[in-house]
């Protein structure tokens, strides 16, 4: 154990010390997720009206892009999928098919109640959630729901992508 | 100039859809049902045998000039008509302003009916909609296929006989089955948390 109160290290919060002028020292689980979280990419997938309001939340006024969260237009470069509308039982080989192109780590956000639980459609074409074939890891409920709760939903899954540890490693 | 007299001399309303009823009893006696009135609103309900001269007849009579159709869909009356089906026809003349609805019957052991699209172009979705939801077919038809459900599905989900939620999940159609197995196949490769 090396005393650290000699060398002038500062701790600024768990897990974060810093020595000055520039020497930052954390761990690798901190900063990776740090970076993973503050520059979260959902691929652009739009199924239904909660598609519009997705839309709202990543143009101006509402500014997905101060969470870095930009829509990428391929899910080979992106990081999560938000399932924006009702799943249809046509539909659903290609929204798996999307993810299963998003490389790991990856994330599902169901979006409104359709994509959570087939929302009013309670029918032969609908599928009754999304998650009978995809790991998701954030239900937003609504109809469609507003983008500040959208925006919650993405805060949810930044939290629970800095809490996870080695995820990101091939050691994980 | 045989279309400015006639514009001319009509009312800006066009006809009233009772007499145009009346002009198609008068023109096809023997195909026509009855005709039922709702709210302004005129049906002829005729036979399926001369559809399409009917149609034509609507179509490029000068007077009546039905040039555009609003809409063609298939209602099922199982249990409260005797004949099932009845395929609609909302007809409009841009020209003139006026409506007729012309329902024309489909019985239940051979659903068949010649196709419009000769007539009006834009019929050929609407008539493999009616084709993909009640099973109808077009006789005559350039391509009917499936338009909305995948070309594999089984059976006609608009028909009043069919079940609501659909069948259970191993009856169900297997593009959507599969998915569901192999995303469970899939699963012991995800990166945990």
């Amino acid at each position: 154990m090396i005393d650290t109160s000699t060398m002038g290290l500062i701790q600024v919060e768990e897990d974060v010390k810093i020595l000055p002028p520039n020497i930052i020292i954390t761990t690798f689980d901190k900063i990776i997720n740090w970076g993973r979280l503050s520059s979260l990419w959902p691929t652009t997938f739009g199924l239904a009206c909660c598609a519009i309001e997705m839309m709202a939340t990543g143009a101006s006024h509402y500014d997905f892009d101060r969470f870095g969260i930009i829509f990428r237009g391929s899910p080979r470069q992106a990081d999560c999928v938000i399932v924006a509308g009702t799943v249809t039982k046509k539909m659903a080989p290609v929204v798996r098919r999307v993810y299963d192109q998003i490389p790991e780590p990856r994330y599902v956000v169901a979006m409104g109640s359709c994509a959570c639980t087939g929302g009013m459609f309670k029918t032969y074409s609908t599928v009754q959630g999304c998650d009978s074939f995809l790991p998701v890891d954030v239900y937003i409920p609504g109809c469609p729901p507003r983008p500040e709760t959208l925006l919650e939903g993405m805060m949810m899954l930044q939290e629970k992508i800095r809490n996870e540890q080695a995820r990101w490693s091939p050691w994980r | 100039m045989a279309v400015t007299e006639v514009r001319i001399s009509l009312h800006a309303a066009g006809i009233a859809p009772k007499e145009i009823a009346e002009k198609i009893k008068e023109k096809f006696p023997d195909q026509v049902v009855d005709v039922a009135e709702f709210r302004d609103q005129v049906s002829v309900i005729v036979k399926r045998d001369q559809i399409v001269a009917m149609l034509r007849y609507l179509h490029d009579d000068p007077l009546l000039s039905f040039d555009h159709l609003q809409d063609l869909t298939a209602v099922d009356y199982l249990n409260k008509k005797d004949v099932r089906f009845e395929v609609v026809y909302n007809l409009y003349s841009i020209r003139f302003r006026h409506n007729i609805r012309i329902r024309a019957q489909v019985p239940d052991n051979d659903p068949k009916i010649s196709s419009v699209v000769p007539i009006w172009a834009g019929a050929n979705w609407h008539e493999r909609e009616c084709f993909d939801m009640f099973g109808i077919v077009f006789s005559g038809h350039p391509d009917l296929r499936r338009i909305l459900m995948p070309e594999d599905w089984e059976g006609y989900p608009l028909r009043k006989d069919y079940p609501l939620k659909g069948f259970e999940f191993e009856k169900d159609w297997p593009g959507f089955t599969e998915v569901i197995k192999r995303s469970k196949e899939l699963r012991e490769f995800e990166w945990e948390g």
